[in-house]
């Protein structure tokens, strides 16, 4: 009794997932996969972006391991990668904090979460005039008496990094806390009530009820902060471009691209970042794994 | 019966003439125009679209001004869709690619003798695209009456006046950049590049740069032009925090008096003039740098009007190119040298002439050698109107870096080698 226009119950199931599917999986394809495998094909090419594409192997590859500046761009990496560190770990915090009854708790929770909402641009224009030397920041220090700690936020080579890396955290912290809160939420309220019955205090609360339950968040959180801080672009490259010692791998990347229409060395160096992300995160899960 | 004929002459007569001087009917369709004059769009082109459309009613004019141009454009290229009159970029496509992309305008030989700057958009002795307006490429946009007040009474003549003129507004007038780098914006420090010739004073350097292998070493044009910008900073005679300034705010900035010079071509003339409570106290004066007495400017074209190699309609579109070149005034509109053979000289530069400064024009290469310059240098991975290794120069002179001077020209000078060996230069 069932046909082409008279499907079974399972069937018109399955069609309406095939259906709904088609639309992301088409975007998917087209925006993601595509050109990731049309970049992998670049990167054993010699290109300028309109000429000829000369095929050279792994020339591109060979040529970016003898690169000098590769190695100070991962260097620049660490900032943010310790950087990442103290953002979830701030990001936990208040994340717990705001998860017990606190007075203005809906409050923090928007303000907090606001930076992430801000498009990048914005956010990099906000804190160039922030960093000036007649900004914001050297201002509030000087009318605090506090005029010596004044800096060249940017300009000091020393500072440039640190300057930034403050800026990445405090964009992003909110989405950590957002997704460390969710977590927290499903704990069933129970536990608590039980656990305070029993004389706990907040700290053992954290370590013994909150921490074990969302193990899984925080290790999702950890891939993200980590492949994060290896491909930074955004902040840096609109605030310095890249300039004064703050150059990151994606911008040198795009740099390399746009720049010198290398677009072969460039499709090379994206694919490394690609590669050393996975192996990295396929590093953490076995590691947290081996603990569980 | 002669009446009739009369009257049937007179009506032919009437017909002829008018057709002589009305509108081209025939013409029709919709081009699209891409351009990089995104200020230009809402207002000095509509009026052209207007004048154009008077003399050819029937072909629609849709411009699309793109901001961050070369690139975007390039990007386009790789389709068929970009556009059906562009604005011509080069390098790539190397002028070897150009006939893939850009529709032939006619021989150069020919065309030659109505427009100039033909060189850089044409191949093999075909034209591919004609500017309609070109600029000195370098010089020193200043504030008159700063370098007044600081004592300073004629334009510097060699690179040691200018370093003490910079200095003596920077006694005068401490909280006043001498001369503003506009570092971050990238470009601006490319502008430093259009001084090259002066300092060189030679229309054929360009070309001489690729047979050889230490272009950046001292006593070398490079190296002279760029000491300038490494000890201007070294010496602070630039912005106290050179890192966060802006070209918007810096073009108020001169035009209030807050900053005593700034390196550009003569197209930021306008821009800065239009900005000052008295234009003429902007003023535009030829790079420090003389030899045997004179001194030389380069004059070079801006972007060329092209057309599509894949356009549907290269007849309309030809004609926009032709109203560009020949009736829009273009040049003479925004301040700039016009494009025509024999056109006179915008009175902004009087000064210049003043000062007998020489105009010269980058010299054609010889033909096995078109685009070997670029060649070479995109290959070295140096880029002489590009950023990165200026910045570099900013960096160590601020102290960012440990790098002398030295040690970043001696590096260019390797790269540049390296390159010059890797394309087979001799």
């Amino acid at each position: 009794m069932t046909s082409v226009f008279h499907p079974s119950y399972r069937n018109e199931k399955r069609l309406i997932i095939v259906l709904f599917l088609i639309a992301p999986l088409v975007l998917l394809f087209t925006f993601s996969y595509l050109p990731i495998f049309n970049m992998f094909s670049y990167s054993f090419t010699k290109w300028d972006g309109l000429g000829e594409k000369t095929f050279i192997g792994l020339q591109n590859f060979a040529d970016l391991f003898t690169r000098e500046e590769n190695y100070k761009v991962f260097k620049v990496s660490l900032y943010y990668f310790a950087g990442s560190f103290i953002q979830l770990g701030l990001a936990l915090y208040f994340a717990t904090i705001l998860s017990f009854e606190v007075k203005g708790k809906s409050f923090f929770k928007g303000a907090l979460f606001f930076p992430n909402l801000i498009n990048g641009v914005a956010v990099g224009f906000i804190f160039l005039y922030f960093f000036r030397d007649t900004g914001t920041l050297n201002t509030l220090l000087r009318l605090m008496g506090l005029g010596s700690l004044a800096q060249l936020w940017l300009t000091n080579p020393d500072l440039i990094n640190y300057s930034l890396t403050g800026v990445s955290i405090w964009r992003y912290m909110g989405f950590n806390m957002v997704l460390f809160l969710g977590a927290i939420q499903s704990i069933s309220a129970e536990i608590f009530e039980a656990s305070e019955l029993d004389g706990a205090g907040r700290w053992q609360q954290f370590k013994y009820i909150i921490f074990p339950s969302i193990r899984p968040i925080v290790e999702l959180n950890v891939i993200l902060s980590v492949s994060g801080s290896l491909s930074v672009f955004e902040t840096p490259y609109i605030m310095t471009g890249g300039s004064n010692g703050s150059m990151t791998f994606v911008i040198k990347t795009v740099e390399l691209a746009f720049t010198y229409n290398k677009f072969g060395l460039a499709s090379a160096m994206a694919i490394v970042l690609t590669i050393f992300i996975l192996v990295l995160s396929g590093l953490q899960k076995l590691l947290f794994k081996e603990r569980a | 019966m002669k009446r009739k004929i009369l009257l049937t002459s007179l009506v032919a007569l009437v017909l002829l003439v008018g057709g002589l001087s009305a509108q081209d009917k025939n013409l029709s369709g919709t081009i699209t125009v891409l351009t990089h004059h995104t200020d230009m769009v809402d207002n000095l082109f509509q009026d052209y679209i207007k004048a154009f459309n008077a003399k050819y009613p029937n072909v629609k004019v849709e411009l699309e001004g793109i901001t961050d141009y070369a690139t975007t454009a390039r990007t386009r290229m790789n389709t068929d869709d970009y556009g059906d009159v562009l604005m011509m970029i080069a390098n790539p496509p190397i002028p070897a690619d150009f006939a893939k992309f850009y529709e032939p305008l006619g021989q150069k030989a020919t065309l030659e003798k109505t427009y100039k700057f033909l060189t850089p958009s044409s191949f093999n002795g075909v034209t591919y695209g004609i500017s309609p307006n070109a600029n000195v490429a370098g010089g020193i946009l200043y504030n008159k009456q700063v370098f007044k007040d600081a004592g300073i009474k004629n334009p510097p003549k060699t690179i040691d006046e200018f370093y003490a003129d910079l200095k003596a507004i920077k006694t005068k007038f401490p909280d006043v950049a001498p001369l503003y780098m506009n570092y971050p914006s990238k470009w601006t420090l490319n502008a430093w590049e259009g001084n090259i010739l002066t300092v060189a004073g030679d229309p054929d350097y360009l070309n001489k740069l690729a047979h050889m292998d230490d272009p950046f070493s001292p006593g070398k044009p490079l190296y002279t032009l760029y000491k300038v910008m490494y000890d201007v900073v070294k010496n602070k005679l630039c912005e106290n925090d050179p890192l966060t300034s802006d070209w918007e705010l810096s073009k108020q900035m001169l035009a209030d008096g807050k900053i005593g010079c700034m390196v550009l071509g003569s197209w930021a003339i306008s821009q800065v003039r239009a900005l000052a409570k008295d234009p003429e106290n902007i003023g535009y004066m030829p790079f420090p740098y003389s030899i045997k007495g004179k001194i030389y400017a380069q004059v070079a074209p801006d972007y060329q009007e092209a057309i599509n190699v894949h356009s549907k309609n290269k007849a309309a579109a030809k004609a926009w190119v032709d109203y560009m070149l020949d009736d829009s005034n273009f040049a003479v509109t925004t301040l700039s040298i016009p494009t025509k053979v024999g056109a006179k000289f915008p009175s902004v530069l009087d000064a210049f002439t003043n000062l007998g400064v020489i105009y010269i024009e980058a010299k054609d290469p010889p033909k096995a050698e078109e685009g070997l310059t670029d060649k070479i240098d995109k290959e070295a991975e140096i880029g002489l109107w590009n950023e990165p290794w200026k910045q570099r120069i900013v960096e160590a002179a601020l102290g960012s870096s440990k790098e002398t001077y030295d040690d970043i020209m001696k590096d260019l000078n390797a790269h540049w080698a390296k390159a010059r060996a890797s394309v087979g230069a001799k």
